[in-house]
Protein backbone atom coordinates (compact mmCIF):
# COMPACT_ATOMS: atom_id res chain seq x y z
CA UNK A 1 0.00 0.00 0.00
CA UNK A 2 1.16 3.40 -0.90
CA UNK A 3 1.31 6.09 1.64
CA UNK A 4 -0.27 8.95 0.79
CA UNK A 5 -0.82 12.40 2.24
CA UNK A 6 -4.04 11.78 3.76
CA UNK A 7 -2.91 8.44 5.11
CA UNK A 8 0.02 10.40 7.32
CA UNK A 9 -2.13 12.67 9.40
CA UNK A 10 -4.91 9.45 9.88
CA UNK A 11 -3.14 6.64 10.46
CA UNK A 12 -4.45 3.51 8.50
CA UNK A 13 -5.63 0.76 11.19
CA UNK A 14 -3.55 -1.93 11.08
CA UNK A 15 -4.41 -5.94 11.67
CA UNK A 16 -3.26 -8.77 12.36
CA UNK A 17 -3.81 -12.04 10.42
CA UNK A 18 -3.91 -15.66 12.44
CA UNK A 19 -0.60 -16.11 10.27
CA UNK A 20 0.76 -13.31 11.43
CA UNK A 21 0.70 -10.70 8.37
CA UNK A 22 0.00 -7.19 8.83
CA UNK A 23 -2.73 -5.77 6.87
CA UNK A 24 -3.73 -2.65 6.82
CA UNK A 25 -7.29 -0.54 6.08
CA UNK A 26 -7.12 3.03 5.60
CA UNK A 27 -8.86 5.26 7.34
CA UNK A 28 -12.10 6.27 5.83
CA UNK A 29 -11.80 9.69 3.71
CA UNK A 30 -15.44 10.23 3.96
CA UNK A 31 -14.72 12.84 7.05
CA UNK A 32 -12.72 14.73 4.89
CA UNK A 33 -15.11 15.04 1.57
CA UNK A 34 -18.05 15.58 3.88
CA UNK A 35 -15.86 18.43 5.57
CA UNK A 36 -14.79 19.63 1.57
CA UNK A 37 -18.84 19.52 0.75
CA UNK A 38 -20.14 21.40 3.44
CA UNK A 39 -17.69 24.29 3.16
CA UNK A 40 -18.70 24.29 -0.57
CA UNK A 41 -22.32 24.64 0.24
CA UNK A 42 -21.49 27.32 2.77
CA UNK A 43 -19.67 29.62 0.26
CA UNK A 44 -22.67 28.50 -2.51
CA UNK A 45 -25.19 29.95 0.06
CA UNK A 46 -23.55 32.79 0.64
CA UNK A 47 -22.65 34.20 -2.99
CA UNK A 48 -25.68 33.15 -4.47
CA UNK A 49 -28.09 34.53 -1.22
CA UNK A 50 -29.65 31.14 -0.94
CA UNK A 51 -32.44 31.60 2.01
CA UNK A 52 -34.16 28.21 2.14
CA UNK A 53 -37.24 29.53 4.45
CA UNK A 54 -37.90 31.50 1.80
CA UNK A 55 -39.86 28.54 -0.25
CA UNK A 56 -41.87 27.66 2.55
CA UNK A 57 -43.01 31.74 3.12
CA UNK A 58 -43.14 32.51 -0.36
CA UNK A 59 -42.95 28.81 -2.30
CA UNK A 60 -46.93 29.35 -3.10
CA UNK A 61 -46.15 31.65 -5.69
CA UNK A 62 -44.37 29.42 -8.02
CA UNK A 63 -47.51 27.76 -8.32
CA UNK A 64 -49.19 31.14 -9.43
CA UNK A 65 -48.46 31.06 -13.23
CA UNK A 66 -48.60 27.18 -13.05
CA UNK A 67 -52.57 27.40 -11.88
CA UNK A 68 -52.93 30.64 -14.23
CA UNK A 69 -52.04 28.10 -17.12
CA UNK A 70 -55.12 26.32 -16.04
CA UNK A 71 -57.19 25.23 -18.67
CA UNK A 72 -55.00 25.17 -21.10
CA UNK A 73 -55.75 27.92 -24.28
CA UNK A 74 -56.61 25.18 -27.20
CA UNK A 75 -57.96 27.88 -29.79
CA UNK A 76 -54.26 29.05 -29.90
CA UNK A 77 -53.37 25.57 -31.10
CA UNK A 78 -53.37 27.17 -35.02
CA UNK A 79 -51.00 29.98 -34.01
CA UNK A 80 -48.37 27.23 -32.93
CA UNK A 81 -47.67 24.99 -35.89
CA UNK A 82 -45.75 26.80 -38.07
CA UNK A 83 -43.63 27.81 -34.83
CA UNK A 84 -43.26 24.29 -34.08
CA UNK A 85 -42.55 23.25 -37.85
CA UNK A 86 -39.68 25.44 -37.84
CA UNK A 87 -38.68 24.50 -34.54
CA UNK A 88 -38.65 20.63 -36.43
CA UNK A 89 -36.99 21.52 -39.46
CA UNK A 90 -34.61 23.81 -37.61
CA UNK A 91 -33.16 20.66 -35.69
CA UNK A 92 -33.48 18.28 -38.41
CA UNK A 93 -31.33 20.21 -40.71
CA UNK A 94 -28.70 21.46 -38.18
CA UNK A 95 -28.08 17.87 -36.60
CA UNK A 96 -28.00 16.12 -40.53
CA UNK A 97 -26.17 18.71 -41.37
CA UNK A 98 -23.81 18.70 -38.29
CA UNK A 99 -23.94 15.12 -37.68
CA UNK A 100 -22.30 14.84 -41.78
CA UNK A 101 -19.49 17.05 -41.14
CA UNK A 102 -18.68 15.78 -38.07
CA UNK A 103 -17.46 12.84 -40.06
CA UNK A 104 -14.09 14.50 -41.27
CA UNK A 105 -13.48 16.07 -38.08
CA UNK A 106 -13.41 12.87 -36.11
CA UNK A 107 -11.87 11.52 -38.25
CA UNK A 108 -8.99 14.41 -38.59
CA UNK A 109 -8.96 14.20 -34.87
CA UNK A 110 -8.06 10.34 -34.55
CA UNK A 111 -4.46 9.40 -33.72
CA UNK A 112 -5.15 5.91 -35.67
CA UNK A 113 -6.35 7.27 -38.57
CA UNK A 114 -4.53 10.80 -39.59
CA UNK A 115 -1.13 10.01 -38.00
CA UNK A 116 -0.29 13.69 -37.40
CA UNK A 117 -0.07 14.89 -33.59
CA UNK A 118 -0.27 18.22 -34.26
CA UNK A 119 -3.45 17.88 -36.31
CA UNK A 120 -5.07 15.96 -34.23
CA UNK A 121 -4.58 18.19 -31.10
CA UNK A 122 -5.67 20.89 -33.28
CA UNK A 123 -9.20 19.22 -34.18
CA UNK A 124 -9.52 17.53 -30.98
CA UNK A 125 -9.09 21.63 -29.03
CA UNK A 126 -11.42 23.21 -31.73
CA UNK A 127 -14.19 20.46 -31.63
CA UNK A 128 -14.19 21.04 -27.56
CA UNK A 129 -14.01 24.66 -27.03
CA UNK A 130 -17.04 24.40 -29.64
CA UNK A 131 -18.88 22.07 -27.34
CA UNK A 132 -18.04 24.24 -24.29
CA UNK A 133 -19.97 27.29 -25.70
CA UNK A 134 -23.42 26.86 -24.65
CA UNK A 135 -26.14 26.40 -27.65
CA UNK A 136 -27.69 29.86 -26.26
CA UNK A 137 -24.71 31.74 -26.39
CA UNK A 138 -24.03 30.52 -29.82
CA UNK A 139 -27.13 31.05 -30.84
CA UNK A 140 -27.01 34.58 -29.84
CA UNK A 141 -23.87 35.64 -31.85
CA UNK A 142 -25.41 33.27 -34.86
CA UNK A 143 -28.10 36.32 -34.34
CA UNK A 144 -25.98 38.76 -35.06
CA UNK A 145 -24.47 37.63 -38.22
CA UNK A 146 -27.48 36.15 -39.94
CA UNK A 147 -30.54 38.49 -38.14
CA UNK A 148 -33.40 37.42 -36.44
CA UNK A 149 -34.41 34.15 -37.95
CA UNK A 150 -34.27 30.37 -38.37
CA UNK A 151 -31.27 30.28 -40.31
CA UNK A 152 -29.83 31.18 -36.55
CA UNK A 153 -31.13 28.63 -34.91
CA UNK A 154 -30.10 26.43 -37.93
CA UNK A 155 -26.24 27.42 -37.14
CA UNK A 156 -26.53 27.26 -33.99
CA UNK A 157 -27.59 23.66 -33.74
CA UNK A 158 -25.02 22.82 -36.51
CA UNK A 159 -22.35 23.81 -34.72
CA UNK A 160 -23.32 22.22 -31.56
CA UNK A 161 -23.77 18.85 -32.51
CA UNK A 162 -21.12 18.66 -35.16
CA UNK A 163 -18.72 19.17 -32.05
CA UNK A 164 -20.84 17.10 -30.40
CA UNK A 165 -20.77 13.66 -32.18
CA UNK A 166 -17.44 14.60 -33.09
CA UNK A 167 -16.01 14.08 -29.96
CA UNK A 168 -18.13 10.93 -29.55
CA UNK A 169 -17.03 9.30 -32.57
CA UNK A 170 -13.25 10.38 -32.02
CA UNK A 171 -13.51 8.57 -29.00
CA UNK A 172 -14.99 5.52 -30.28
CA UNK A 173 -12.44 5.23 -33.58
CA UNK A 174 -9.94 5.78 -31.40
CA UNK A 175 -10.57 2.84 -29.69
CA UNK A 176 -11.33 0.34 -32.47
CA UNK A 177 -9.55 -2.44 -33.04
CA UNK A 178 -7.20 -2.06 -35.62
CA UNK A 179 -6.40 -5.70 -36.12
CA UNK A 180 -9.18 -6.26 -38.37
CA UNK A 181 -8.08 -3.03 -40.61
CA UNK A 182 -4.10 -4.76 -40.55
CA UNK A 183 -5.52 -8.13 -41.42
CA UNK A 184 -7.39 -6.47 -44.55
CA UNK A 185 -4.35 -4.66 -45.44
CA UNK A 186 -2.28 -7.83 -45.48
CA UNK A 187 -4.90 -9.27 -47.60
CA UNK A 188 -3.97 -6.68 -50.53
CA UNK A 189 -7.13 -3.88 -49.62
CA UNK A 190 -6.37 -0.26 -49.94
CA UNK A 191 -6.64 1.60 -47.41
CA UNK A 192 -10.05 3.15 -48.32
CA UNK A 193 -11.14 -0.82 -49.16
CA UNK A 194 -9.56 -1.39 -45.64
CA UNK A 195 -11.00 1.00 -43.94
CA UNK A 196 -14.35 0.23 -45.45
CA UNK A 197 -14.84 -3.20 -44.36
CA UNK A 198 -12.80 -3.21 -41.10
CA UNK A 199 -13.81 0.14 -39.32
CA UNK A 200 -16.50 1.26 -40.81
CA UNK A 201 -18.94 -1.64 -39.94
CA UNK A 202 -17.79 -1.33 -36.32
CA UNK A 203 -18.66 2.75 -36.11
CA UNK A 204 -21.72 2.76 -38.24
CA UNK A 205 -24.23 2.01 -35.21
CA UNK A 206 -22.84 4.16 -32.67
CA UNK A 207 -22.40 6.95 -35.06
CA UNK A 208 -26.48 6.61 -36.49
CA UNK A 209 -27.27 5.91 -32.79
CA UNK A 210 -25.69 9.35 -31.67
CA UNK A 211 -26.80 11.36 -34.07
CA UNK A 212 -30.20 10.61 -33.26
CA UNK A 213 -29.58 11.50 -29.77
CA UNK A 214 -28.20 14.33 -30.75
CA UNK A 215 -31.30 15.17 -33.01
CA UNK A 216 -33.45 13.69 -29.94
CA UNK A 217 -31.56 16.66 -27.51
CA UNK A 218 -31.77 19.31 -29.98
CA UNK A 219 -35.42 19.82 -30.37
CA UNK A 220 -35.40 20.54 -26.77
CA UNK A 221 -32.60 23.14 -27.37
CA UNK A 222 -34.53 24.00 -30.27
CA UNK A 223 -37.45 24.79 -28.45
CA UNK A 224 -35.46 27.46 -26.41
CA UNK A 225 -33.67 29.23 -28.94
CA UNK A 226 -36.45 31.76 -29.92
CA UNK A 227 -35.65 33.92 -26.77
CA UNK A 228 -32.95 34.89 -28.65
CA UNK A 229 -34.48 35.40 -31.69
CA UNK A 230 -33.12 32.67 -33.54
CA UNK A 231 -36.54 31.50 -34.40
CA UNK A 232 -38.99 28.84 -33.73
CA UNK A 233 -41.07 27.87 -30.86
CA UNK A 234 -39.68 29.58 -28.37
CA UNK A 235 -40.22 32.94 -30.04
CA UNK A 236 -43.76 32.42 -29.66
CA UNK A 237 -43.26 31.01 -25.84
CA UNK A 238 -40.94 34.28 -24.97
CA UNK A 239 -43.78 36.34 -26.73
CA UNK A 240 -46.63 34.63 -24.37
CA UNK A 241 -44.89 34.79 -21.65
CA UNK A 242 -44.29 38.28 -22.12
CA UNK A 243 -47.84 38.89 -22.65
CA UNK A 244 -48.48 36.96 -19.52
CA UNK A 245 -51.06 34.97 -21.15
CA UNK A 246 -50.48 31.80 -19.28
CA UNK A 247 -53.15 29.52 -20.87
CA UNK A 248 -51.68 30.19 -23.95
CA UNK A 249 -48.33 29.35 -22.79
CA UNK A 250 -49.69 26.14 -21.83
CA UNK A 251 -50.79 25.35 -25.15
CA UNK A 252 -47.23 25.44 -26.35
CA UNK A 253 -45.66 23.80 -23.79
CA UNK A 254 -48.10 20.90 -23.94
CA UNK A 255 -47.76 20.48 -27.99
CA UNK A 256 -44.12 20.97 -27.33
CA UNK A 257 -44.40 18.04 -24.71
CA UNK A 258 -46.31 15.83 -26.88
CA UNK A 259 -43.51 16.13 -30.25
CA UNK A 260 -40.82 15.76 -27.84
CA UNK A 261 -42.49 12.49 -26.32
CA UNK A 262 -43.34 11.20 -29.88
CA UNK A 263 -39.45 12.06 -31.50
CA UNK A 264 -38.03 11.00 -28.50
CA UNK A 265 -40.30 7.31 -29.11
CA UNK A 266 -39.30 6.92 -32.58
CA UNK A 267 -35.45 7.81 -31.66
CA UNK A 268 -35.22 4.96 -29.02
CA UNK A 269 -37.03 2.48 -30.57
CA UNK A 270 -34.36 2.74 -33.76
CA UNK A 271 -31.70 3.01 -31.25
CA UNK A 272 -32.67 0.07 -29.28
CA UNK A 273 -32.45 -1.70 -32.79
CA UNK A 274 -29.02 -0.11 -33.35
CA UNK A 275 -27.20 -1.74 -30.89
CA UNK B 1 -18.03 -20.01 -54.84
CA UNK B 2 -18.63 -22.79 -52.61
CA UNK B 3 -22.77 -23.63 -52.76
CA UNK B 4 -23.06 -23.76 -49.01
CA UNK B 5 -21.93 -20.09 -49.13
CA UNK B 6 -24.06 -19.30 -51.81
CA UNK B 7 -27.06 -20.83 -50.02
CA UNK B 8 -26.30 -18.67 -47.06
CA UNK B 9 -25.73 -15.75 -48.54
CA UNK B 10 -29.56 -16.09 -49.99
CA UNK B 11 -31.41 -16.98 -46.87
CA UNK B 12 -29.31 -13.43 -45.29
CA UNK B 13 -33.14 -11.43 -45.02
CA UNK B 14 -32.89 -8.43 -47.74
CA UNK B 15 -33.19 -5.22 -45.49
CA UNK B 16 -32.96 -3.64 -49.21
CA UNK B 17 -36.88 -2.40 -49.11
CA UNK B 18 -36.38 -1.23 -45.30
CA UNK B 19 -33.49 0.91 -45.45
CA UNK B 20 -34.76 2.11 -48.66
CA UNK B 21 -38.13 2.66 -47.47
CA UNK B 22 -36.77 5.05 -44.28
CA UNK B 23 -33.74 7.07 -46.60
CA UNK B 24 -36.55 8.27 -48.43
CA UNK B 25 -38.59 9.62 -45.76
CA UNK B 26 -35.60 11.04 -44.24
CA UNK B 27 -34.30 12.45 -47.71
CA UNK B 28 -38.39 14.28 -47.93
CA UNK B 29 -38.09 15.57 -44.55
CA UNK B 30 -34.21 17.16 -45.01
CA UNK B 31 -36.26 18.70 -47.64
CA UNK B 32 -38.98 19.63 -46.28
CA UNK B 33 -37.00 21.15 -43.21
CA UNK B 34 -34.08 23.36 -46.29
CA UNK B 35 -37.29 24.58 -47.66
CA UNK B 36 -39.02 25.67 -44.44
CA UNK B 37 -35.65 27.28 -43.00
CA UNK B 38 -35.25 30.61 -45.06
CA UNK B 39 -31.67 31.93 -45.54
CA UNK B 40 -31.97 34.86 -45.43
CA UNK B 41 -28.46 35.72 -46.47
CA UNK B 42 -25.29 37.49 -43.98
CA UNK B 43 -26.64 40.74 -42.34
CA UNK B 44 -24.68 43.69 -44.15
CA UNK B 45 -22.99 44.16 -40.99
CA UNK B 46 -22.71 40.02 -40.09
CA UNK B 47 -19.17 39.90 -41.28
CA UNK B 48 -18.00 42.54 -39.53
CA UNK B 49 -19.78 40.92 -36.07
CA UNK B 50 -18.15 37.73 -36.60
CA UNK B 51 -15.00 39.57 -36.98
CA UNK B 52 -15.17 41.27 -33.96
CA UNK B 53 -16.20 39.09 -32.29
CA UNK B 54 -13.01 37.09 -33.42
CA UNK B 55 -11.21 40.07 -32.64
CA UNK B 56 -12.72 40.45 -28.30
CA UNK B 57 -11.64 36.86 -27.70
CA UNK B 58 -8.08 37.49 -29.35
CA UNK B 59 -7.85 41.15 -27.64
CA UNK B 60 -9.60 40.21 -24.14
CA UNK B 61 -10.53 43.19 -21.69
CA UNK B 62 -7.47 41.79 -19.44
CA UNK B 63 -8.37 44.13 -16.49
CA UNK B 64 -12.09 42.80 -16.35
CA UNK B 65 -10.65 38.82 -16.91
CA UNK B 66 -8.26 39.35 -13.34
CA UNK B 67 -10.81 41.57 -11.79
CA UNK B 68 -11.22 40.03 -8.61
CA UNK B 69 -13.95 42.40 -7.00
CA UNK B 70 -17.63 41.67 -7.49
CA UNK B 71 -17.68 42.78 -11.02
CA UNK B 72 -14.75 40.71 -12.28
CA UNK B 73 -14.96 37.50 -14.38
CA UNK B 74 -13.38 35.71 -11.69
CA UNK B 75 -16.74 36.40 -9.35
CA UNK B 76 -19.02 36.00 -11.83
CA UNK B 77 -17.28 32.42 -12.87
CA UNK B 78 -17.57 31.71 -8.56
CA UNK B 79 -20.99 32.65 -8.63
CA UNK B 80 -22.05 30.37 -11.38
CA UNK B 81 -20.15 27.52 -10.40
CA UNK B 82 -22.42 27.85 -6.92
CA UNK B 83 -25.59 28.09 -8.54
CA UNK B 84 -24.59 24.70 -10.14
CA UNK B 85 -23.31 23.33 -7.32
CA UNK B 86 -26.53 24.23 -4.99
CA UNK B 87 -28.69 23.24 -7.98
CA UNK B 88 -27.19 20.02 -8.62
CA UNK B 89 -27.32 18.95 -4.75
CA UNK B 90 -31.05 20.01 -4.07
CA UNK B 91 -31.68 17.93 -7.94
CA UNK B 92 -30.06 15.05 -7.08
CA UNK B 93 -31.52 15.19 -3.36
CA UNK B 94 -35.34 15.33 -4.80
CA UNK B 95 -34.40 12.87 -7.31
CA UNK B 96 -33.59 10.35 -4.96
CA UNK B 97 -37.29 9.12 -3.75
CA UNK B 98 -38.61 10.19 -7.27
CA UNK B 99 -35.96 7.72 -9.29
CA UNK B 100 -37.04 4.81 -6.37
CA UNK B 101 -41.11 6.01 -7.48
CA UNK B 102 -40.26 5.48 -10.58
CA UNK B 103 -38.36 1.60 -10.35
CA UNK B 104 -41.37 -0.89 -11.26
CA UNK B 105 -39.65 -3.32 -8.98
CA UNK B 106 -39.80 -1.34 -5.71
CA UNK B 107 -43.24 0.44 -6.10
CA UNK B 108 -45.13 -1.58 -8.86
CA UNK B 109 -45.99 -0.87 -12.65
CA UNK B 110 -48.77 1.62 -12.19
CA UNK B 111 -47.16 4.20 -10.01
CA UNK B 112 -43.87 4.02 -11.62
CA UNK B 113 -45.79 4.45 -14.82
CA UNK B 114 -47.41 8.15 -13.11
CA UNK B 115 -44.05 9.02 -11.81
CA UNK B 116 -42.66 8.48 -15.17
CA UNK B 117 -45.31 10.84 -17.06
CA UNK B 118 -44.95 13.33 -14.22
CA UNK B 119 -41.27 13.32 -14.98
CA UNK B 120 -41.81 13.72 -18.62
CA UNK B 121 -44.13 17.03 -17.83
CA UNK B 122 -41.16 18.26 -15.75
CA UNK B 123 -38.29 17.42 -18.01
CA UNK B 124 -40.47 19.37 -21.26
CA UNK B 125 -40.52 23.12 -19.55
CA UNK B 126 -37.55 24.98 -20.95
CA UNK B 127 -35.67 25.72 -17.76
CA UNK B 128 -36.19 29.56 -18.55
CA UNK B 129 -40.02 28.71 -18.06
CA UNK B 130 -38.78 27.71 -14.68
CA UNK B 131 -36.86 30.65 -14.29
CA UNK B 132 -39.74 33.27 -14.74
CA UNK B 133 -41.89 31.11 -12.47
CA UNK B 134 -39.34 30.94 -9.46
CA UNK B 135 -38.04 34.72 -9.79
CA UNK B 136 -41.89 35.38 -8.67
CA UNK B 137 -40.52 33.42 -5.25
CA UNK B 138 -37.27 34.57 -4.82
CA UNK B 139 -36.95 37.95 -6.93
CA UNK B 140 -34.22 38.20 -9.19
CA UNK B 141 -31.12 36.51 -8.39
CA UNK B 142 -28.85 33.84 -8.23
CA UNK B 143 -31.26 31.88 -5.95
CA UNK B 144 -34.40 31.63 -8.61
CA UNK B 145 -31.02 30.13 -10.76
CA UNK B 146 -30.23 27.47 -8.03
CA UNK B 147 -34.01 26.69 -7.88
CA UNK B 148 -34.20 26.37 -11.50
CA UNK B 149 -31.24 24.22 -11.69
CA UNK B 150 -32.86 21.84 -8.88
CA UNK B 151 -35.84 21.43 -11.12
CA UNK B 152 -34.11 21.01 -14.03
CA UNK B 153 -31.86 18.14 -12.92
CA UNK B 154 -34.52 16.05 -11.56
CA UNK B 155 -35.31 14.46 -15.11
CA UNK B 156 -32.59 13.52 -16.08
CA UNK B 157 -30.66 12.22 -12.81
CA UNK B 158 -33.73 10.47 -11.58
CA UNK B 159 -33.78 8.68 -15.03
CA UNK B 160 -30.00 7.76 -14.53
CA UNK B 161 -30.61 6.52 -10.88
CA UNK B 162 -33.51 4.09 -12.00
CA UNK B 163 -31.28 2.02 -14.21
CA UNK B 164 -29.08 1.70 -11.19
CA UNK B 165 -32.07 0.74 -9.16
CA UNK B 166 -33.18 -1.67 -11.53
CA UNK B 167 -30.05 -3.72 -12.16
CA UNK B 168 -29.10 -3.86 -8.62
CA UNK B 169 -27.54 -7.20 -8.04
CA UNK B 170 -30.54 -9.28 -5.73
CA UNK B 171 -27.85 -12.29 -5.27
CA UNK B 172 -26.43 -10.29 -2.55
CA UNK B 173 -29.76 -9.54 -0.65
CA UNK B 174 -30.73 -13.21 -0.87
CA UNK B 175 -26.94 -14.07 0.49
CA UNK B 176 -27.20 -11.56 3.28
CA UNK B 177 -31.24 -12.64 4.37
CA UNK B 178 -29.44 -16.40 4.09
CA UNK B 179 -27.04 -15.63 6.62
CA UNK B 180 -29.84 -13.76 8.59
CA UNK B 181 -28.78 -9.81 8.40
CA UNK B 182 -31.42 -7.44 9.82
CA UNK B 183 -33.14 -5.20 7.24
CA UNK B 184 -31.01 -2.47 8.36
CA UNK B 185 -27.73 -4.49 7.87
CA UNK B 186 -29.19 -5.25 4.16
CA UNK B 187 -29.42 -1.98 3.58
CA UNK B 188 -26.50 -0.72 4.46
CA UNK B 189 -24.05 -3.13 3.33
CA UNK B 190 -26.09 -4.72 0.51
CA UNK B 191 -28.19 -1.38 -1.26
CA UNK B 192 -26.16 1.40 -0.40
CA UNK B 193 -22.36 0.24 -1.95
CA UNK B 194 -24.01 -0.68 -4.98
CA UNK B 195 -25.89 2.78 -5.36
CA UNK B 196 -23.67 4.85 -4.07
CA UNK B 197 -20.45 5.08 -6.83
CA UNK B 198 -22.77 5.04 -9.59
CA UNK B 199 -25.49 7.86 -8.10
CA UNK B 200 -22.25 9.68 -7.14
CA UNK B 201 -21.47 9.25 -10.67
CA UNK B 202 -24.27 10.58 -12.23
CA UNK B 203 -24.91 14.08 -10.27
CA UNK B 204 -21.26 14.75 -11.14
CA UNK B 205 -21.87 14.29 -14.43
CA UNK B 206 -24.88 16.79 -13.76
CA UNK B 207 -22.98 18.98 -12.18
CA UNK B 208 -20.43 19.40 -15.57
CA UNK B 209 -24.14 19.91 -17.85
CA UNK B 210 -25.37 22.17 -14.80
CA UNK B 211 -22.45 24.09 -14.96
CA UNK B 212 -23.03 24.79 -18.98
CA UNK B 213 -26.39 25.51 -18.32
CA UNK B 214 -25.98 27.97 -15.39
CA UNK B 215 -24.66 30.25 -18.55
CA UNK B 216 -27.62 31.12 -19.88
CA UNK B 217 -29.86 31.93 -16.81
CA UNK B 218 -28.97 35.42 -16.82
CA UNK B 219 -31.38 35.69 -19.67
CA UNK B 220 -33.95 35.71 -17.11
CA UNK B 221 -32.43 37.63 -14.52
CA UNK B 222 -31.61 34.45 -12.40
CA UNK B 223 -28.23 35.04 -11.92
CA UNK B 224 -25.07 33.52 -13.08
CA UNK B 225 -22.63 35.12 -16.14
CA UNK B 226 -25.21 34.84 -18.92
CA UNK B 227 -26.55 38.46 -17.55
CA UNK B 228 -23.46 40.03 -17.97
CA UNK B 229 -22.25 38.61 -21.21
CA UNK B 230 -25.35 39.15 -23.32
CA UNK B 231 -25.08 42.97 -21.68
CA UNK B 232 -21.99 43.29 -23.09
CA UNK B 233 -22.98 41.79 -26.51
CA UNK B 234 -25.83 43.99 -26.61
CA UNK B 235 -23.65 46.90 -26.42
CA UNK B 236 -21.22 45.75 -28.46
CA UNK B 237 -18.29 45.95 -25.68
CA UNK B 238 -16.61 43.22 -27.72
CA UNK B 239 -13.42 43.10 -25.61
CA UNK B 240 -15.57 42.26 -22.30
CA UNK B 241 -17.69 39.66 -24.57
CA UNK B 242 -14.24 38.12 -25.27
CA UNK B 243 -13.06 37.79 -21.61
CA UNK B 244 -16.52 36.42 -20.40
CA UNK B 245 -16.38 33.76 -22.97
CA UNK B 246 -11.97 32.66 -22.20
CA UNK B 247 -13.52 32.25 -18.84
CA UNK B 248 -16.62 30.14 -19.69
CA UNK B 249 -14.35 28.00 -21.89
CA UNK B 250 -11.25 27.46 -19.76
CA UNK B 251 -13.98 27.23 -16.41
CA UNK B 252 -15.95 24.20 -18.52
CA UNK B 253 -13.52 22.42 -19.74
CA UNK B 254 -11.31 22.26 -16.23
CA UNK B 255 -14.04 20.90 -14.70
CA UNK B 256 -15.01 18.43 -17.94
CA UNK B 257 -11.51 17.23 -16.88
CA UNK B 258 -11.74 17.05 -12.92
CA UNK B 259 -15.38 15.18 -13.69
CA UNK B 260 -14.34 12.15 -16.18
CA UNK B 261 -11.29 11.77 -13.92
CA UNK B 262 -13.70 11.46 -10.64
CA UNK B 263 -16.13 9.56 -12.21
CA UNK B 264 -13.36 6.75 -13.77
CA UNK B 265 -11.90 6.45 -10.68
CA UNK B 266 -15.53 6.14 -8.46
CA UNK B 267 -16.48 3.46 -11.63
CA UNK B 268 -13.07 1.20 -11.53
CA UNK B 269 -12.73 1.78 -7.83
CA UNK B 270 -9.19 2.82 -7.89
CA UNK B 271 -7.70 5.34 -5.40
Amino acid sequence: MKETFYDKIFKPKTYTLENGKEVKQRASRVPLIIVLLVIAMYLSFQATDSDLSLIFTRGYQFFVILIAMFPPNFNYISNIWEPLFDTIQMSLLGSVAGAILAIPLALLSSGNVIRNRFVNGLFKFVLSIMRTLPTLIMALIATFVFGLGTMAGTTAIFLFTMSYIGKLMYEHIENVDMGAFEAHESMGLTKIQAFRYAIVPDVLPTYLSVSLYAFEGNIRYAAILGYVGAGGIGLVLDERLGWRDYPSVAMVLLVLMIVVFIIERISEYFRRKLT
Amino acid sequence: MNSSIQKQLNEAPNHMLYFSTIAAILLALLIWSIAGVNYTGVEDRGLEFAGNIIKGILTPDLEFLFDFTKQGVPYLLFETIAIAFLGTIFGSLLAIPISFLMAPSVVGEPISFITRLFVIFVRTIPSLVYGIMLIRVTGPGAYAGVLTMSITSIGMISKLYVDVIENLDRGVLEAMTSMGCTTYEKIRYGILPQLFSSFLSTTIYRFDMNLRDATILGLVGAGGIGAPLIFAMNAYRWNEVGSILIGLVVLILLVEVLSNKLRARLVSGER
